[in-house]
């Protein structure tokens, strides 16, 4: 089918239109189902883009840092420092790794132990932060290394609890992106009930348009055109109140975590842009597709 | 133009029609009669495709009728004007736009056929009812509709069930006249009916053939007629 066709179908001959008498309560079914649908896909849309979001933090963070903890007695711990940053240094894959000062230590526990916990004088291990580079090192073999040379050393690369959580962002993102899908389906087939059923409520007006030399084409494009309209109507309104919707949740903040990044950033609010015209394409064919079978069982 | 051959038709049951041959040739002008029941309506289905013999070969425009597909089909039907014996209008529109259907469903601009469509509504005495609408119509109104919007694509075959059962004698002559003339430009007409006076007035102005249906069969009537 060419763009002319489709043109055609649509916008072509006012008269094709009228030709079918309008048929108020499908319409407002369809335009309601329409909107529904697209107000879902629109926060099907923002959960999808917002786990998919955080899932790439999280793996990137996974992927580019890991703390060092040296365990020692007070007088050995400086030795061992340094003997782990220069292991470090040498070890491919590391870009940088640097000895958290004291303060820097005291503001991470401050939160469990208030502000004025007096760290030098509590057997607390020494923490160096160790950034990765783009090819990563071998966590295996450094621990091997850090063993031999530096007994007091503990390599945590945070791997182990924030793989399952990057693993359940991506889940989510997938699950986000299957609800599209399914809302796409679940609108074609309202749509071709719809269709179904003001095909079956004008069979007598479509007889006399056979008999009096109508094509098969002509017919159908009276129908299409009417649900396409209403599908890409009812569509715009309901994107328009869930873009309303997801805007008006609250800012993505760091107390609040992955509940209030919920939403779009940046070219972001484009994507839900694209249901309308999707939801138009999907009545289209669902009503093409109904009105030939329909036709085809007429003589 | 419309042949069929030996064509046999049942609706499932017994035979309706057997062993049925008839030829609409350019300017031939047939009636067809025969008791209620007896198949006529069949018939003339059979000759404008909207039914499908179940035996025998049924040829439109030089096209066996097994062989169009269903846009060519439409094609044909373009070309072979019906009044149907219930009419069958569209009932939301106007009258004006329901004679004028063919003309919109063939893609014709209807503001370049204004003036044809106001002659014909004159021809048929419904010059005043452009914006009835169909339900409105008397009995005789809707088939002097029917046989406008039958003949405004000036079609190669007119084929109309009883189109002057509902109409006073003056208007069926009337209807008579506007086929007859039609048939003198060359067009083949065929007219199912109960009214013989109808068919002897005719008789009288045109060469005309009068088939009946008698026992499934079609005979060619004799001089009574
Ligand atoms: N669609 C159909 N299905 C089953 N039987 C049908 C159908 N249409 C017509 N019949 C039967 O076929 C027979 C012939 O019908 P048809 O309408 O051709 O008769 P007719 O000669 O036109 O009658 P009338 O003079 O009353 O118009 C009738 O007995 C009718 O009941
Ligand atoms: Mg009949």
């Amino acid at each position: 089918m060419n763009a002319g066709r489709i043109r055609n179908l649509l916008l072509g001959d006012p008269q094709a239109a009228r030709v079918v008498p309008p048929s108020g309560f499908t319409a407002h079914l369809t335009l309601f189902a329409a909107g529904a649908m697209a107000f879902l896909a629109v926060f099907a849309l923002a959960l999808s883009t917002a786990s998919g979001r955080l899932a790439d933090r999280w793996a990137e963070e996974l992927a580019r840092s890991a703390t060092l903890r040296i365990n020692a007695p007070a007088d050995q711990r400086t030795e061992q420092t340094k003997a782990a940053l220069a292991i470090l240094q040498q070890t491919p894959g590391v870009a940088s790794a640097r000895a958290l000062s004291m303060e820097e230590q005291a503001a991470l526990l401050a939160p469990w132990f208030g502000a004025d916990l007096p760290l030098e004088s509590l057997p607390v291990p020494q923490l160096i932060e160790v950034i990765e580079d783009d090819t990563g090192y071998d966590a295996a073999g450094l621990r091997l290394r850090l063993s031999a040379e530096v007994p007091g050393a503990v390599l945590d690369d945070h791997g182990r609890w924030r793989r399952p959580l990057v693993d359940a962002a991506n889940s989510l993102r997938r699950l986000a992106l299957i609800s599209v899908l399914l809302i796409g389906g679940a609108t074609a087939a309202m749509i071709t009930l719809a269709a179904n059923a003001a095909l079956a409520a004008n069979q007598q007006v479509i007889e006399v348009l056979r008999l009096v030399g109508a094509r098969d084409g002509y017919i159908a494009q009276a129908f299409v055109r009417r649900f396409t309209l209403r599908a890409l109507i009812g569509a715009g309104v309901g994107v328009a109140t869930g873009m309303i919707g997801v805007a008006l949740l609250p800012e993505a903040s760091d107390e609040g975590g992955f509940l209030t990044g919920l939403g779009f950033q940046g070219a972001g609010w484009l994507l839900p842009l694209v249901i309308p015209p999707l939801g138009a394409l999907v009545a289209f064919a669902a009503t093409l597709f109904a009105a030939r079978r329909r036709l085809g069982e007429l003589s | 133009m419309i042949t069929l051959e030996n064509v046999g038709y049942s609706y499932g049951g017994g035979d309706l029609l057997s062993d049925v041959s008839v030829k609409l040739s350019p300017g031939s002008f047939h009636f067809l009669t025969g008791p209620s029941g007896s198949g006529k309506t069949t018939l003339l289905k059979l000759c404008y495709g909207a039914l499908l013999p179940t035996r025998g070969r049924a040829t439109l425009f030089n096209t066996d009728l097994r062989a169009l597909d269903r846009d060519q089909m439409a094609l044909m039907r373009r070309r072979i004007g019906v009044v149907h014996q219930d009419c069958r209008f569209l009932d939301h529109l106007p009258l004006a736009d329901n004679i004028a259907l063919p003309l919109t469903v063939s893609g014709h601009n209807l503001a370049d056929e204004a003036g044809n469509l106001t002659e014909l509504m004159q021809w048929v005495g419904l010059a005043g009812r452009f914006d009835a609408l169909p339900p409105e119509l008397s009995g005789g109104e809707r088939q002097r509709a029917a046989l406008a919007r039958a003949v405004i694509m000036s079609p190669d075959v007119i084929i109309a069930d009883e189109p002057t059962g509902n109409v006073d004698w003056e208007m069926s002559q009337r209807l008579l006249h506007l086929l007859i003339e039609l048939n003198r430009m060359g067009r083949a007409v065929l007219i199912a009916t109960h009214d013989l006076a109808l068919i002897r007035a005719a008789k009288s102005q045109v060469q005309a053939r009068v088939l009946r249906i008698s026992n499934h069969k079609l005979q060619l009537a004799g001089a009574d007629l």
